[in-house]
Protein backbone atom coordinates (compact mmCIF):
# COMPACT_ATOMS: atom_id res chain seq x y z
CA UNK A 1 0.00 0.00 0.00
CA UNK A 2 2.88 2.51 0.58
CA UNK A 3 3.01 4.98 3.00
CA UNK A 4 0.42 7.09 4.38
CA UNK A 5 1.04 10.79 4.62
CA UNK A 6 -0.53 13.13 6.81
CA UNK A 7 -0.33 16.20 8.13
CA UNK A 8 -2.02 18.28 11.53
CA UNK A 9 -2.56 21.90 11.49
CA UNK A 10 -3.91 24.47 13.48
CA UNK A 11 -2.72 27.07 16.27
CA UNK A 12 0.28 26.94 18.43
CA UNK A 13 -2.07 26.19 21.25
CA UNK A 14 -5.05 23.81 20.48
CA UNK A 15 -2.59 20.47 20.76
CA UNK A 16 -2.29 20.43 17.60
CA UNK A 17 1.26 18.54 18.03
CA UNK A 18 0.16 15.94 20.72
CA UNK A 19 -2.69 14.96 18.32
CA UNK A 20 -0.07 14.03 15.75
CA UNK A 21 2.30 12.65 18.39
CA UNK A 22 -0.79 10.27 19.65
CA UNK A 23 -1.54 9.11 15.92
CA UNK A 24 2.25 8.33 15.21
CA UNK A 25 2.83 6.74 18.69
CA UNK A 26 -0.39 4.37 18.15
CA UNK A 27 0.75 2.97 14.64
CA UNK A 28 4.55 2.62 16.11
CA UNK A 29 4.16 1.27 19.35
CA UNK A 30 0.68 -0.38 19.10
CA UNK A 31 0.11 -1.94 15.83
CA UNK A 32 3.38 -2.68 15.08
CA UNK A 33 3.92 0.05 11.80
CA UNK A 34 6.01 2.49 11.73
CA UNK A 35 5.78 5.84 12.26
CA UNK A 36 7.95 9.30 11.67
CA UNK A 37 6.56 12.64 13.15
CA UNK A 38 8.69 15.52 11.52
CA UNK A 39 7.08 19.00 12.81
CA UNK A 40 7.15 22.91 11.76
CA UNK A 41 10.51 23.91 13.98
CA UNK A 42 10.52 27.58 14.11
CA UNK A 43 10.72 30.64 16.39
CA UNK A 44 7.02 31.04 16.59
CA UNK A 45 5.09 30.94 19.53
CA UNK A 46 0.80 30.69 20.75
CA UNK A 47 -1.75 31.50 18.08
CA UNK A 48 0.25 31.29 14.92
CA UNK A 49 -0.43 28.20 12.50
CA UNK A 50 1.83 25.55 13.66
CA UNK A 51 1.93 21.60 11.77
CA UNK A 52 2.51 18.01 12.41
CA UNK A 53 3.55 15.67 9.97
CA UNK A 54 3.44 12.06 10.23
CA UNK A 55 4.49 9.04 8.07
CA UNK A 56 2.89 5.75 8.59
CA UNK A 57 3.94 2.74 6.67
CA UNK A 58 4.16 -1.23 7.29
CA UNK A 59 7.58 -0.83 6.30
CA UNK A 60 10.18 0.91 7.69
CA UNK A 61 10.37 4.79 7.02
CA UNK A 62 13.53 6.01 5.29
CA UNK A 63 12.09 9.65 3.73
CA UNK A 64 10.58 11.71 6.73
CA UNK A 65 9.17 14.52 4.73
CA UNK A 66 5.38 14.90 3.82
CA UNK A 67 4.77 17.60 0.95
CA UNK A 68 1.52 16.11 -0.07
CA UNK A 69 -0.80 14.64 2.21
CA UNK A 70 -3.39 11.75 1.95
CA UNK A 71 -4.81 12.68 4.77
CA UNK A 72 -5.05 16.71 6.29
CA UNK A 73 -6.74 17.54 9.83
CA UNK A 74 -7.14 20.92 10.09
CA UNK A 75 -8.33 22.82 13.36
CA UNK A 76 -8.33 26.56 12.28
CA UNK A 77 -9.07 28.36 8.84
CA UNK A 78 -5.72 30.33 8.81
CA UNK A 79 -4.10 26.76 9.01
CA UNK A 80 -6.83 25.06 6.26
CA UNK A 81 -6.05 28.16 3.89
CA UNK A 82 -1.88 27.47 4.33
CA UNK A 83 -1.99 24.20 4.30
CA UNK A 84 -4.71 22.68 1.58
CA UNK A 85 -3.14 23.81 -1.18
CA UNK A 86 -0.52 20.50 -0.38
CA UNK A 87 -3.72 17.84 0.05
CA UNK A 88 -3.65 15.72 -2.85
CA UNK A 89 -6.17 14.97 -5.20
CA UNK A 90 -8.74 12.25 -3.75
CA UNK A 91 -7.49 12.90 -0.40
CA UNK A 92 -9.22 13.32 2.90
CA UNK A 93 -9.53 16.19 4.72
CA UNK A 94 -11.05 16.19 8.28
CA UNK A 95 -12.17 19.70 9.67
CA UNK A 96 -13.08 21.41 12.97
CA UNK A 97 -16.48 22.39 11.49
CA UNK A 98 -17.24 25.40 13.63
CA UNK A 99 -13.48 27.00 13.21
CA UNK A 100 -12.59 25.35 9.29
CA UNK A 101 -15.06 26.63 6.29
CA UNK A 102 -13.40 25.01 3.19
CA UNK A 103 -13.26 26.24 0.06
CA UNK A 104 -10.88 25.66 -3.65
CA UNK A 105 -10.28 22.20 -2.10
CA UNK A 106 -8.12 20.11 -4.39
CA UNK A 107 -9.93 17.93 -6.78
CA UNK A 108 -12.03 14.54 -4.93
CA UNK A 109 -11.76 15.26 -1.48
CA UNK A 110 -13.71 14.08 0.71
CA UNK A 111 -14.91 15.89 3.44
CA UNK A 112 -15.54 14.93 7.16
CA UNK A 113 -16.25 17.52 9.75
CA UNK A 114 -16.83 17.28 13.75
CA UNK A 115 -17.98 19.90 16.08
CA UNK A 116 -15.11 18.83 18.03
CA UNK A 117 -14.63 22.19 20.48
CA UNK A 118 -18.34 21.63 21.22
CA UNK A 119 -17.49 18.72 21.98
CA UNK A 120 -14.90 19.12 24.39
CA UNK A 121 -16.81 22.29 25.85
CA UNK A 122 -19.90 19.57 27.06
CA UNK A 123 -17.33 17.74 28.80
CA UNK A 124 -16.13 20.74 30.71
CA UNK A 125 -12.53 21.33 28.95
CA UNK A 126 -12.34 23.01 25.46
CA UNK A 127 -8.58 22.06 25.85
CA UNK A 128 -9.17 18.34 25.11
CA UNK A 129 -10.65 19.16 21.58
CA UNK A 130 -6.99 18.09 20.07
CA UNK A 131 -8.37 13.89 21.43
CA UNK A 132 -12.05 14.57 20.14
CA UNK A 133 -10.15 15.11 17.30
CA UNK A 134 -8.12 11.61 17.57
CA UNK A 135 -10.91 9.72 18.14
CA UNK A 136 -12.64 11.15 15.02
CA UNK A 137 -9.62 10.43 12.93
CA UNK A 138 -9.11 6.74 14.00
CA UNK A 139 -13.03 6.21 12.99
CA UNK A 140 -13.00 8.05 9.75
CA UNK A 141 -9.25 6.77 8.63
CA UNK A 142 -9.25 3.54 10.06
CA UNK A 143 -5.07 3.91 9.89
CA UNK A 144 -4.43 3.11 13.72
CA UNK A 145 -6.50 0.98 15.05
CA UNK A 146 -8.67 2.34 18.10
CA UNK A 147 -7.19 0.12 20.74
CA UNK A 148 -3.71 1.60 19.76
CA UNK A 149 -5.27 5.09 19.36
CA UNK A 150 -6.69 4.17 22.74
CA UNK A 151 -3.61 3.37 24.52
CA UNK A 152 -1.72 6.30 22.53
CA UNK A 153 -4.15 8.42 24.34
CA UNK A 154 -3.39 7.36 28.10
CA UNK A 155 0.36 7.61 27.55
CA UNK A 156 0.32 10.68 26.39
CA UNK A 157 -1.85 12.78 28.20
CA UNK A 158 -0.76 13.52 31.86
CA UNK A 159 -1.98 11.10 34.60
CA UNK A 160 -5.06 13.10 36.14
CA UNK A 161 -6.16 13.41 32.69
CA UNK A 162 -6.48 10.35 31.44
CA UNK A 163 -10.23 9.96 32.55
CA UNK A 164 -11.38 13.08 30.30
CA UNK A 165 -8.98 12.56 27.72
CA UNK A 166 -10.65 9.46 27.16
CA UNK A 167 -14.07 10.33 27.52
CA UNK A 168 -12.94 12.92 24.75
CA UNK A 169 -11.48 9.96 22.63
CA UNK A 170 -14.58 8.20 22.78
CA UNK A 171 -16.89 10.91 21.85
CA UNK A 172 -14.60 11.47 18.78
CA UNK A 173 -14.60 7.75 17.52
CA UNK A 174 -18.64 7.58 17.87
CA UNK A 175 -19.15 10.93 15.93
CA UNK A 176 -16.88 9.68 13.70
CA UNK A 177 -18.11 6.11 12.92
CA UNK A 178 -21.72 7.60 12.63
CA UNK A 179 -20.75 9.92 9.95
CA UNK A 180 -18.86 7.40 8.31
CA UNK A 181 -22.01 4.66 8.82
CA UNK A 182 -24.52 7.39 6.88
CA UNK A 183 -21.96 8.00 4.10
CA UNK B 1 32.41 -4.63 30.87
CA UNK B 2 29.21 -4.31 33.32
CA UNK B 3 25.67 -4.18 33.23
CA UNK B 4 24.13 -0.73 32.92
CA UNK B 5 23.21 1.02 36.45
CA UNK B 6 19.24 -0.17 35.76
CA UNK B 7 18.06 3.00 37.67
CA UNK B 8 18.69 4.95 34.74
CA UNK B 9 17.26 3.02 31.82
CA UNK B 10 13.75 3.31 30.95
CA UNK B 11 13.48 -0.22 29.23
CA UNK B 12 10.67 -0.49 26.94
CA UNK B 13 9.51 1.01 23.61
CA UNK B 14 8.98 4.73 23.46
CA UNK B 15 7.92 7.33 20.48
CA UNK B 16 10.59 9.98 21.54
CA UNK B 17 12.65 12.24 19.26
CA UNK B 18 15.99 11.97 18.74
CA UNK B 19 17.44 14.52 21.17
CA UNK B 20 15.35 13.14 24.00
CA UNK B 21 16.71 9.60 22.62
CA UNK B 22 20.11 11.49 22.97
CA UNK B 23 19.79 12.03 26.43
CA UNK B 24 18.27 8.43 27.33
CA UNK B 25 21.68 6.77 25.63
CA UNK B 26 23.70 9.00 27.71
CA UNK B 27 22.11 8.38 30.86
CA UNK B 28 22.12 4.92 30.06
CA UNK B 29 25.50 4.47 29.14
CA UNK B 30 26.27 6.14 32.58
CA UNK B 31 26.48 9.91 32.51
CA UNK B 32 26.09 11.61 35.39
CA UNK B 33 27.33 14.84 34.90
CA UNK B 34 25.86 17.06 31.90
CA UNK B 35 27.42 20.96 31.76
CA UNK B 36 25.54 22.84 29.10
CA UNK B 37 24.21 26.19 27.57
CA UNK B 38 21.60 25.57 25.83
CA UNK B 39 21.54 26.12 22.18
CA UNK B 40 18.67 25.59 19.45
CA UNK B 41 18.01 22.82 17.97
CA UNK B 42 20.08 20.89 20.68
CA UNK B 43 17.89 22.18 23.76
CA UNK B 44 15.50 19.50 24.10
CA UNK B 45 18.58 16.98 25.18
CA UNK B 46 19.31 18.78 28.29
CA UNK B 47 15.87 20.08 29.14
CA UNK B 48 15.31 15.75 29.27
CA UNK B 49 18.66 15.57 31.08
CA UNK B 50 17.63 18.37 33.29
CA UNK B 51 14.48 16.72 34.27
CA UNK B 52 15.54 13.29 34.29
CA UNK B 53 18.82 13.61 36.26
CA UNK B 54 17.19 14.39 39.77
CA UNK B 55 15.70 11.05 39.46
CA UNK B 56 19.01 8.98 38.66
CA UNK B 57 21.70 10.63 41.05
CA UNK B 58 22.88 13.02 38.51
CA UNK B 59 23.52 16.78 38.41
CA UNK B 60 22.66 19.15 35.08
CA UNK B 61 24.57 22.65 35.33
CA UNK B 62 23.71 25.76 33.15
CA UNK B 63 26.78 27.26 32.39
CA UNK B 64 27.81 31.67 31.56
CA UNK B 65 28.50 30.30 28.13
CA UNK B 66 29.95 27.61 25.83
CA UNK B 67 33.47 27.77 27.35
CA UNK B 68 32.40 27.12 30.92
CA UNK B 69 30.27 24.20 29.87
CA UNK B 70 32.93 22.40 28.04
CA UNK B 71 35.44 23.37 30.49
CA UNK B 72 33.12 22.22 33.66
CA UNK B 73 32.98 18.72 31.38
CA UNK B 74 36.63 17.84 31.56
CA UNK B 75 36.52 18.62 35.48
CA UNK B 76 33.50 16.73 35.77
CA UNK B 77 35.08 13.79 34.46
CA UNK B 78 38.73 13.84 36.40
CA UNK B 79 35.91 14.56 39.80
CA UNK B 80 35.10 11.02 38.47
CA UNK B 81 31.76 11.43 36.46
CA UNK B 82 30.89 10.54 33.12
CA UNK B 83 30.23 13.69 31.77
CA UNK B 84 29.07 15.37 28.39
CA UNK B 85 28.24 18.90 26.92
CA UNK B 86 25.66 19.38 24.02
CA UNK B 87 25.78 22.09 21.75
CA UNK B 88 24.77 23.24 18.35
CA UNK B 89 27.55 25.18 15.44
CA UNK B 90 27.77 28.24 17.50
CA UNK B 91 28.73 26.30 21.02
CA UNK B 92 30.78 23.65 18.57
CA UNK B 93 32.85 26.66 17.77
CA UNK B 94 33.71 28.08 20.75
CA UNK B 95 34.47 24.87 22.41
CA UNK B 96 37.28 24.06 20.23
CA UNK B 97 40.21 24.88 22.35
CA UNK B 98 38.82 22.15 25.44
CA UNK B 99 38.37 19.75 22.59
CA UNK B 100 42.04 20.16 22.08
CA UNK B 101 42.55 19.85 25.75
CA UNK B 102 40.50 17.01 26.43
CA UNK B 103 42.41 15.17 23.64
CA UNK B 104 46.23 16.02 25.02
CA UNK B 105 44.79 15.18 28.92
CA UNK B 106 43.00 12.39 27.34
CA UNK B 107 39.85 12.80 29.15
CA UNK B 108 37.09 10.55 28.46
CA UNK B 109 33.74 13.13 27.55
CA UNK B 110 31.32 13.27 25.18
CA UNK B 111 29.80 16.05 23.10
CA UNK B 112 26.60 16.04 21.67
CA UNK B 113 26.14 18.68 18.32
CA UNK B 114 23.29 18.88 16.59
CA UNK B 115 24.08 20.48 13.79
CA UNK B 116 22.42 23.67 11.82
CA UNK B 117 23.19 26.08 9.00
CA UNK B 118 26.16 28.30 9.48
CA UNK B 119 28.53 30.41 9.23
CA UNK B 120 28.42 31.47 12.39
CA UNK B 121 24.62 32.06 13.68
CA UNK B 122 23.27 30.84 10.30
CA UNK B 123 20.05 29.21 10.52
CA UNK B 124 18.90 28.03 14.35
CA UNK B 125 16.02 26.23 14.06
CA UNK B 126 16.84 24.30 10.27
CA UNK B 127 18.90 21.03 9.60
CA UNK B 128 22.95 21.14 8.17
CA UNK B 129 25.95 18.51 8.60
CA UNK B 130 28.49 21.76 8.22
CA UNK B 131 29.97 20.56 11.16
CA UNK B 132 32.11 17.44 10.29
CA UNK B 133 35.17 18.57 9.29
CA UNK B 134 35.55 20.90 12.26
CA UNK B 135 34.75 17.69 14.62
CA UNK B 136 37.83 16.58 12.84
CA UNK B 137 40.54 19.21 12.70
CA UNK B 138 38.35 22.42 14.60
CA UNK B 139 41.08 22.49 17.58
CA UNK B 140 44.62 23.46 16.64
CA UNK B 141 47.44 20.79 16.57
CA UNK B 142 47.02 17.37 15.53
CA UNK B 143 44.58 15.15 17.77
CA UNK B 144 41.86 12.50 17.29
CA UNK B 145 38.58 11.72 17.85
CA UNK B 146 35.78 9.81 17.59
CA UNK B 147 33.02 11.07 15.31
CA UNK B 148 29.56 9.01 15.35
CA UNK B 149 26.35 9.71 13.37
CA UNK B 150 23.17 8.71 14.06
CA UNK B 151 20.23 8.93 11.16
CA UNK B 152 17.40 8.10 13.46
CA UNK B 153 16.17 8.91 17.09
CA UNK B 154 17.13 4.76 17.92
CA UNK B 155 20.39 5.71 16.98
CA UNK B 156 21.02 8.42 18.43
CA UNK B 157 19.81 6.78 21.57
CA UNK B 158 22.69 3.77 20.56
CA UNK B 159 25.23 5.94 19.19
CA UNK B 160 25.07 8.33 22.21
CA UNK B 161 25.44 4.65 24.79
CA UNK B 162 28.08 4.05 22.46
CA UNK B 163 29.79 7.08 22.80
CA UNK B 164 30.42 6.77 26.84
CA UNK B 165 32.30 3.61 26.42
CA UNK B 166 34.71 4.45 23.43
CA UNK B 167 35.22 7.49 25.50
CA UNK B 168 36.15 5.06 27.79
CA UNK B 169 37.76 2.63 25.89
CA UNK B 170 40.16 5.00 24.53
CA UNK B 171 40.37 8.21 26.88
CA UNK B 172 39.49 10.55 23.48
CA UNK B 173 36.62 13.02 23.00
CA UNK B 174 33.50 11.22 21.25
CA UNK B 175 31.71 13.10 19.32
CA UNK B 176 27.65 12.86 18.17
CA UNK B 177 26.89 14.54 15.33
CA UNK B 178 23.55 14.86 14.64
CA UNK B 179 21.48 17.28 12.33
CA UNK B 180 19.21 19.32 12.98
CA UNK B 181 16.24 16.76 11.28
CA UNK B 182 17.50 13.48 13.17
CA UNK B 183 17.04 15.60 16.82
CA UNK B 184 13.89 16.69 16.04
CA UNK B 185 11.56 13.81 14.12
CA UNK B 186 10.02 11.42 16.71
CA UNK B 187 9.86 7.58 15.96
CA UNK B 188 10.06 4.29 18.03
CA UNK B 189 13.05 3.61 19.54
CA UNK B 190 13.56 0.41 21.88
CA UNK B 191 15.53 0.83 25.01
CA UNK B 192 17.09 -2.65 25.72
CA UNK B 193 17.24 -3.78 29.46
CA UNK B 194 20.19 -2.97 31.69
CA UNK B 195 22.15 -6.67 31.04
CA UNK B 196 21.65 -5.94 27.49
CA UNK B 197 23.63 -2.87 27.66
CA UNK B 198 27.03 -3.41 28.42
CA UNK B 199 28.95 -0.49 29.74
CA UNK B 200 32.89 0.25 29.45
CA UNK B 201 33.70 1.55 33.51
CA UNK B 202 36.20 4.14 33.70
CA UNK B 203 39.65 1.98 34.06
CA UNK B 204 41.08 3.47 37.91
CA UNK B 205 45.09 2.50 38.65
CA UNK B 206 44.94 -0.33 41.02
CA UNK B 207 48.36 1.24 42.44
CA UNK B 208 47.48 3.26 45.61
CA UNK B 209 48.81 6.96 46.57
CA UNK B 210 52.05 6.68 46.86
CA UNK B 211 52.77 3.44 45.03
CA UNK B 212 54.20 4.98 41.66
CA UNK B 213 51.31 5.54 39.84
CA UNK B 214 52.18 7.81 36.67
CA UNK B 215 49.49 9.35 35.32
CA UNK B 216 50.23 9.31 31.59
CA UNK B 217 51.79 5.83 31.82
CA UNK B 218 50.39 3.12 29.99
CA UNK B 219 49.83 -0.54 31.17
CA UNK B 220 52.05 -3.20 29.46
CA UNK B 221 50.66 -4.01 26.19
CA UNK B 222 47.49 -0.99 26.44
CA UNK B 223 48.18 2.60 24.55
CA UNK B 224 45.53 4.34 27.55
CA UNK B 225 46.76 4.97 30.49
CA UNK B 226 44.79 4.21 33.48
CA UNK B 227 43.09 6.90 36.01
CA UNK B 228 42.70 8.26 38.81
CA UNK B 229 39.91 10.81 40.74
CA UNK B 230 40.10 13.85 41.99
CA UNK B 231 40.61 13.79 46.17
CA UNK B 232 41.33 10.32 46.14
CA UNK B 233 44.64 11.45 47.43
CA UNK B 234 46.98 11.02 44.75
CA UNK B 235 49.72 13.78 43.73
CA UNK B 236 48.75 14.56 39.46
CA UNK B 237 48.97 17.16 37.53
CA UNK B 238 47.18 17.52 34.21
CA UNK B 239 48.12 19.72 31.61
CA UNK B 240 47.95 20.77 27.89
CA UNK B 241 51.68 21.32 27.97
CA UNK B 242 53.45 18.28 26.30
CA UNK B 243 53.97 15.94 29.42
CA UNK B 244 55.70 13.44 29.81
CA UNK B 245 54.46 10.07 31.48
CA UNK B 246 54.06 11.98 34.78
CA UNK B 247 52.10 14.46 33.66
CA UNK B 248 54.86 16.48 34.23
CA UNK B 249 55.34 19.36 31.27
CA UNK B 250 58.37 18.45 29.55
CA UNK B 251 58.67 20.83 26.57
CA UNK B 252 61.32 18.80 24.17
CA UNK B 253 61.15 17.13 21.20
CA UNK B 254 61.44 13.79 22.10
CA UNK B 255 58.74 14.02 24.47
CA UNK B 256 56.58 15.89 21.59
CA UNK B 257 57.43 12.71 19.61
CA UNK B 258 56.69 10.13 21.97
CA UNK B 259 53.34 11.25 23.21
CA UNK B 260 52.26 12.30 19.75
CA UNK B 261 52.86 8.58 18.31
CA UNK B 262 51.17 7.29 21.32
CA UNK B 263 47.83 9.87 21.31
CA UNK B 264 47.63 8.74 17.53
CA UNK B 265 48.39 4.92 18.01
CA UNK B 266 45.54 4.24 20.82
CA UNK B 267 43.17 5.01 17.80
CA UNK B 268 44.37 4.27 14.99
CA UNK B 269 45.82 0.90 16.28
CA UNK B 270 42.06 0.24 16.76
CA UNK B 271 40.34 1.78 13.85
CA UNK B 272 39.04 -2.25 12.72
CA UNK B 273 37.21 -2.51 16.38
CA UNK B 274 35.99 1.76 15.96
CA UNK B 275 34.65 2.17 12.62
CA UNK B 276 31.26 1.18 11.58
CA UNK B 277 29.10 1.97 8.42
CA UNK B 278 26.14 0.27 6.83
CA UNK B 279 26.23 -1.27 3.19
CA UNK B 280 23.43 -2.23 0.64
CA UNK B 281 23.71 -3.69 -2.94
CA UNK B 282 27.28 -2.99 -3.18
CA UNK B 283 27.78 -5.78 -4.88
CA UNK B 284 28.19 -5.54 -8.83
CA UNK B 285 27.18 -1.85 -8.07
CA UNK B 286 28.12 0.64 -11.05
CA UNK B 287 27.77 3.91 -8.17
CA UNK B 288 27.96 4.04 -4.94
CA UNK B 289 26.45 7.04 -2.82
CA UNK B 290 28.32 7.50 0.69
CA UNK B 291 26.09 9.75 3.17
CA UNK B 292 25.27 9.85 7.03
CA UNK B 293 22.70 10.90 8.97
CA UNK B 294 19.42 12.26 7.67
CA UNK B 295 20.89 13.01 4.16
CA UNK B 296 21.26 8.79 4.37
CA UNK B 297 17.69 8.62 4.07
CA UNK B 298 17.07 11.35 1.80
CA UNK B 299 19.31 9.61 -0.22
CA UNK B 300 17.72 5.96 0.14
CA UNK B 301 14.74 8.06 -2.26
CA UNK B 302 16.97 8.97 -4.94
CA UNK B 303 18.56 5.51 -5.06
CA UNK B 304 15.42 4.16 -5.15
CA UNK B 305 14.13 5.83 -8.52
CA UNK B 306 17.92 5.24 -9.86
CA UNK B 307 17.44 1.72 -9.32
CA UNK B 308 14.06 2.12 -10.97
CA UNK B 309 15.98 3.56 -14.46
CA UNK B 310 17.91 0.17 -14.30
CA UNK B 311 21.05 1.84 -12.66
CA UNK B 312 23.16 -0.51 -10.06
CA UNK B 313 23.44 1.56 -7.33
CA UNK B 314 25.00 0.84 -3.86
CA UNK B 315 25.24 2.88 -0.30
CA UNK B 316 27.37 3.29 2.21
CA UNK B 317 26.68 5.02 5.38
CA UNK B 318 29.16 6.45 7.57
CA UNK B 319 27.95 5.39 10.64
CA UNK B 320 31.59 6.48 12.29
CA UNK B 321 32.53 9.57 10.25
CA UNK B 322 36.15 9.62 12.37
CA UNK B 323 37.74 7.61 12.16
CA UNK B 324 36.94 7.49 8.56
CA UNK B 325 36.12 3.60 7.17
CA UNK B 326 39.30 4.06 4.73
CA UNK B 327 40.05 0.47 3.91
CA UNK B 328 36.48 -0.31 2.92
CA UNK B 329 35.98 2.78 0.58
CA UNK B 330 39.11 1.84 -0.64
CA UNK B 331 38.39 -1.60 -1.78
CA UNK B 332 35.21 0.06 -3.66
CA UNK B 333 37.40 2.62 -5.36
CA UNK B 334 38.41 1.26 -9.36
CA UNK B 335 35.57 -1.17 -8.88
CA UNK B 336 32.65 1.23 -8.99
CA UNK B 337 32.12 4.46 -11.68
CA UNK B 338 31.51 6.53 -9.30
CA UNK B 339 31.10 7.83 -5.90
CA UNK B 340 28.31 10.22 -5.26
CA UNK B 341 28.02 12.11 -1.58
CA UNK B 342 25.22 14.21 -0.98
CA UNK B 343 25.42 16.32 2.51
CA UNK B 344 24.33 18.94 4.18
CA UNK B 345 27.14 21.10 3.67
CA UNK B 346 28.99 22.38 0.74
CA UNK B 347 31.25 19.65 0.15
CA UNK B 348 33.08 18.03 3.43
CA UNK B 349 33.46 14.28 3.86
CA UNK B 350 32.93 14.18 0.01
CA UNK B 351 36.82 15.86 0.33
CA UNK B 352 37.83 12.83 2.44
CA UNK B 353 35.96 10.01 0.36
CA UNK B 354 37.98 12.02 -2.62
CA UNK B 355 41.31 11.63 -0.68
CA UNK B 356 40.87 7.85 0.41
CA UNK B 357 39.65 6.78 -3.23
CA UNK B 358 43.24 8.91 -4.80
CA UNK B 359 41.95 9.31 -8.01
CA UNK B 360 40.99 5.60 -9.04
CA UNK B 361 37.59 6.65 -9.10
CA UNK B 362 35.76 9.97 -9.48
CA UNK B 363 33.96 11.48 -6.56
CA UNK B 364 31.04 13.31 -7.07
CA UNK B 365 30.04 15.95 -4.46
CA UNK B 366 25.99 16.75 -4.01
CA UNK B 367 26.46 19.90 -1.90
CA UNK B 368 23.38 21.68 -0.38
CA UNK B 369 23.75 25.05 1.99
CA UNK B 370 21.47 23.40 4.86
CA UNK B 371 18.19 24.85 5.96
CA UNK B 372 16.49 21.34 4.60
CA UNK B 373 17.24 18.23 3.39
CA UNK B 374 18.31 17.61 -0.78
CA UNK B 375 15.53 17.24 -3.15
CA UNK B 376 16.21 13.67 -3.60
CA UNK B 377 15.34 14.08 -7.46
CA UNK B 378 18.95 16.28 -7.71
CA UNK B 379 20.55 12.77 -6.01
CA UNK B 380 19.03 10.76 -8.73
CA UNK B 381 20.13 13.19 -11.06
CA UNK B 382 23.73 13.22 -9.73
CA UNK B 383 23.46 9.06 -9.90
CA UNK B 384 22.52 9.55 -13.21
CA UNK B 385 24.83 11.75 -14.51
CA UNK B 386 27.65 9.91 -12.95
CA UNK B 387 27.17 6.58 -14.78
CA UNK B 388 26.95 8.32 -18.33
Amino acid sequence: MGPTEIKFGGLGGQGVILGGIIVGKAAALYDEKFSCLTQAFGPEARGSACSAQVVVDEHPIMYPYVHHPHIMVVLSQDAFVKFSPELRENGTLLIEEDLVKPTNLPKGVKVFAVPATRIAEELGKRMVLNIVMVGFFTAVTGLVSEQAAREAVKDSVPPATVELNMRAFERGLEYGKKLVAKA
Amino acid sequence: MSNANSTGVLSGNHYLDGDHACAEGAIAGGCRFAAGYPITPSTEVVERIASRFPLVGGRFQQFEDELGASIALLGGVWGGAKAMTVTSGPGFSLMMEHLGYAAITETPCVYIDVQRPGPSTGLPTAPAQGDMMQARFGSHGDFRVIALCPNSPQECFDLTFRAFNLAEEYRVPVLVMLDEVVGHMTEKVVIPTPDKLQVTPRRYTKKKPGEGFKLYEAPAGSLVPEMVKAGDGYRIHVTGLTHDERGYPAMNVPTQEKMQARLMDKLLNNVDQIVSWEEKNLAGAEVVVVSYGITSRVAEKAIQAARDQGVKVGSFRLITAWPFPEKQIKALAGKVKAFVVPELNLGQMALEVERVVGGKTKTVSVPHPGGTVHNPEVITKAILEAVR
